[in-house]
């Protein structure tokens, strides 16, 4: 079999399978958030945290709890890290340094997982299981709790509330994430990601040509499967899931992909559900599938081409790829990981084709709604549908609409303010690194590729993805600084926004849809929301674009 | 008395944080450990470690360098990829080299440091060149052609720096003077090409500044598809990577079986049998395990040593 029908395959079975769980995981996530009962397991985690689990709360409420909880996570992450060398499966590392405590508490709880540490030699087991793994959950299930947020001012009609946070928190973290995780861990460690705790020391082995060799260990399967089920993406190792023991086989690979996708795909279901209509969950889902394959299908294209000096000499991509995936492979995580607020990597995208390399950026500059984050994805996506309402309503003199709540000036400053926040971060946060010594000093290569590591970098904090152009040095004070600040901002005030934007939803009644309402379930409806975020993405971005991979890949 | 509302919200977010961390951060991953010990789970649970000759050797996901003590390749053994872990195959130190695809220009060393048998800190090969420096060494090792494009014939990248007044597409037609970047006076005799457009192209000197030049890669004549396979000239992503292509098995057989004394077709047959395919036929890549294969080799074809 050719490596671009191999390749292609690869696509097919993994929109096959997510288009097979669609419904049913959909369904259940529909019940998990909208059913009253609570397990006596979850009365139980009620009262120990105190909450009373029906009562509803404002945006505003519900706001200020999402923002006390990343709060305390960032501060017990800090701490717990700044600690570690006192606490219990150390493998005997130092304390992390502030900077970086900083940087790694915030990209954990903001759900980015960008590292500038390396695993195997920074973090002992604990932190690792208890602290990061713990927030990949958590940072997860927040996002879920806003997106549902959301869809409920979405359904809810002359209604001050959205939910209560704590409840949606814990059924997000225990109904969902916590079953298919543990499933997944199983499989996961039957691929041969390890589960032990083990120290790097206890297993030094002399391999047959006689050198020492210390195997690692580590609470990995555990950890691996949440990383991409919560599109986290943090490593527990520095190769992240190039890392045999992270992603040891091609099917694990496929697998991390599935679980990547699942529940951003799955949950435009749920919306579809709690609205009252399907269709426009499948419209949304049409979207993002849309945008999905094109751009995964292109980071394939560009990566089986190898154009560039350096892979032509080569005769293929195969710089900062593993073996077992391929480069097909490996383009299709590439672009998954993107896509998503993911940002785990199973090859290195700083080596990859200058055009193929862009394709990730733009993955994550589009604002990562196809299919987005876990949550993250489905309110970036409802606040782009909403600006299309907005941007089809001036074209033919109307009022927008959206499910019958009308787009007024207000709810459109919502969105634009939700829209502008990461471009300001990313081009802001670029310009100033450039323009600064020690923004300038970490670069690794020169020249145009040298500034898309930088462009890189800000994209994927302020946008909370996590992956990297990776030559980049970032673990300096200015680095673990500045982007510690763009993750922070660029998580919690698009949730501040989207969450205001359905408070104000919700204290509206719903006009009944007439002759000139746009029906937001056809196709002119996804092929229209499909180019108001490329092209928004487009006007935003190109001129970045060009001084960095278009510069660098577009020669003779 | 009550307490205000934020600092009670506070209160709430400490304890769901303290409760979800006992649930999700102590049970769940105690509880995956727990199921990992299932016969069948646990050795791939523990490191899926290999044995031979009675000993741990290694774990059959984790490459390993078969070289000696200099780093030279055991003729005896096939060869893993080139690795950016530590040393080569260090798993506490993973890590890929992160180099771009336009990353073609060294850093030369000081003469002066190397003349003292020194190394010279600053300096650094491109990616380019290190493409190329490793085809030839494996050509010369495999006795097979270890050309590329854009490589010269000692191993570097063939690139020029290209002065001169530029025209309004960026070329330079009329060029006033040619320098071989990656060439270093003293260390290489003569360019790969002794003239480019009518102009005697130089050796690059130590410490002179070519960034006004225009940065040409040269092609040149060698073959498209080069007779040594892409992986084994690139290092992995996490420079652990635990197997080799079966093409550059298959070039390394002839070299393998020669210094174990037995025939080509035996060892050919041992490759085969350590082939593994695409996972339900088009997941991944075919592949070979290195490890696996060398202890199957010791096993069958014993060397004294």
């Amino acid at each position: 079999m050719s490596d671009t029908l191999a390749g292609a395959l690869f696509i097919g079975s993994l929109v096959l399978v997510l288009a097979v769980v669609y419904r049913p995981l959909g369904d259940y996530m529909y019940r998990v958030y909208g059913g009253t009962r609570h397990s006596r397991a979850e009365r139980v985690l009620y009262r120990l945290i105190g909450a009373r689990p029906d009562a509803e709360q404002t945006w505003a409420e519900y706001a200020r709890s999402v923002l006390a909880f990343s709060v305390a996570g960032v501060l017990f992450l800090y701490a717990f890290q700044r600690v570690q060398n006192h606490l219990l499966l150390s493998l005997g590392f130092d304390p992390v340094k502030p900077d970086q405590a900083w940087n790694t508490a915030v990209s954990f709880v903001t759900n980015t997982n960008w590292q500038s540490y390396s695993g195997e030699s920074t973090m002992g087991h604990l932190v690792q299981m208890a602290g990061l793994a713990v927030q990949n959950f958590v940072s997860a299930a927040v996002g879920m709790a806003v997106a549902m947020a959301l869809v409920r001012g979405l359904a809810r009609e002359r209604n001050r509330y959205l939910g209560n946070f704590w409840t949606d928190l814990v059924r997000g973290s225990v109904r969902i994430l916590l079953p298919i995780a543990f499933a997944g861990a199983v499989l996961l460690v039957a691929g041969g990601v390890v589960q032990n705790f083990a120290n790097a020391d206890d297993h030094v082995v002399t391999t047959i040509a006689g050198h020492r060799q210390a195997i690692p260990g580590g609470p990995v399967a555990s950890q691996e499967v949440i990383k991409e089920l919560g599109t986290n993406g943090g490593g527990f190792y520095n190769a992240n899931s190039a890392h045999p023991f992270e992603n040891g086989t091609a099917w694990t690979n496929w697998l991390e992909i599935v679980l990547i996708l699942v529940i951003p795909f799955a949950l435009c279901r749920t919306f579809g559900r709690i609205v009252g209509q399907n269709r426009q969950g499948y419209a949304i889902a049409g979207v993002m599938a849309t945008i999905a394959i094109a751009c995964v299908v292109l980071v394939n294209v560009f990566q089986l081409a190898h154009h560039g000096t350096v892979p032509t000499a080569v005769g293929a991509s195969t710089e900062g790829v593993e073996n077992r995936f391929g480069v097909a492979d490996s383009a299709t995580f590439a672009g998954a990981t993107t896509l998503t607020s993911t940002g785990a990597v199973d090859s290195f995208h700083d080596s990859y084709t200058s055009l193929g390399g862009m394709m990730t950026l733009f993955g994550m500059m589009l604002g990562e709604v196809a299919p987005g984050g876990v949550g993250s994805g489905l309110y970036g996506m409802l606040v782009l549908a909403v600006i299309t309402v907005f941007v089809a309503g001036l074209m033919v003199g109307r009022t927008p609409e959206y499910l019958g709540k009308r787009i007024g000036s207000r709810e459109i400053k919502f969105a634009a303010l939700y829209f502008l926040i990461t471009p300001m971060l990313v081009l802001a946060g670029t310009a100033v690194a450039m323009a600064t010594g020690s923004g300038r000093a970490a670069m690794l290569n020169r020249g145009p590729h040298g500034l898309s590591e930088v462009l890189y970098a800000f994209t994927s904090a302020s946008n909370n993805n996590g992956s990297a152009f990776a030559g980049v040095t970032v673990n300096t004070v200015w680095y673990d600084t500045a982007l510690g600040l763009c993750m922070a901002f660029g998580r919690f005030l698009p949730i501040v926004f989207v969450l205001a934007l359905a408070g104000s939803l919700a204290r509206q009644g719903r006009a009944p849809a007439s002759e000139g309402t746009l029906p937001t379930h056809r196709p002119q409806f996804v092929g229209m929301v499909v180019g108001v975020t490329v092209v928004l993405v487009a006007l935003t971005f190109l001129p970045a674009l060009a001084l960095g991979p278009l510069a660098e890949g577009i020669h003779s | 008395m009550r307490m205000p509302i934020w600092i009670r919200r506070h209160l709430a977010a400490a304890r769901a944080l303290l409760v979800l961390t006992v649930l999700l951060g102590l049970a769940y991953p105690l509880a995956v450990f727990a199921v990992a010990q299932l016969p069948g789970l646990n050795d791939k649970a523990r490191g899926s470690y290999v044995t031979a000759g009675g000993r741990t050797v290694g774990s059959a996901l984790i490459g390993q360098s078969f070289t000696d003590s200099r780093g030279n390749p055991l003729k005896r053994y096939f060869q893993s990829r080139p690795s950016n872990a530590g040393d080569g195959y260090d798993p506490t130190a993973t890590a890929a080299s992160n180099l771009g695809p336009e990353d073609i220009v060294d850093t030369l060393p000081d003469p002066a440091l190397l003349a003292a048998g020194k190394q010279d800190e600053n300096a650094s090969q491109s990616l380019l060149t290190q493409v190329c420096a490793r085809s030839k060494a494996i050509g010369e090792l495999e006795g097979a052609d270890g050309s590329r494009p854009f490589c010269t014939p000692s191993g570097v990248g063939a690139v020029l720096a290209v002065f001169g007044s530029r025209t309004a597409t960026g070329d330079v037609p009329h060029p006033t003077r040619v320098v071989s970047l990656n060439e270093q006076e003293g260390v290489v005799k003569a360019p790969f090409v002794a003239a480019y457009k009518g102009v005697r192209v130089e050796l690059a000197r130590y410490g002179e500044d070519y960034a006004k030049g225009l940065v040409v890669p040269i092609k040149g004549r060698a073959p498209a598809r080069p007779a040594v396979p892409a992986d084994a000239v690139t290092a992995s992503g996490s420079g652990l990577d635990p197997h080799i292509s079966p093409a550059y098995a298959h070039l390394q057989a002839t070299r393998v079986a020669a210094a174990r004394g037995v025939p080509v077709a035996d060892v050919e047959r041992l490759i085969a049998s350590n082939e593994e395919g695409r996972t339900l036929g088009f997941m991944g890549e075919p592949v070979v395990n290195v490890l696996k294969l060398n202890i199957a080799l010791d096993a069958r074809y014993p060397t004294r040593q």
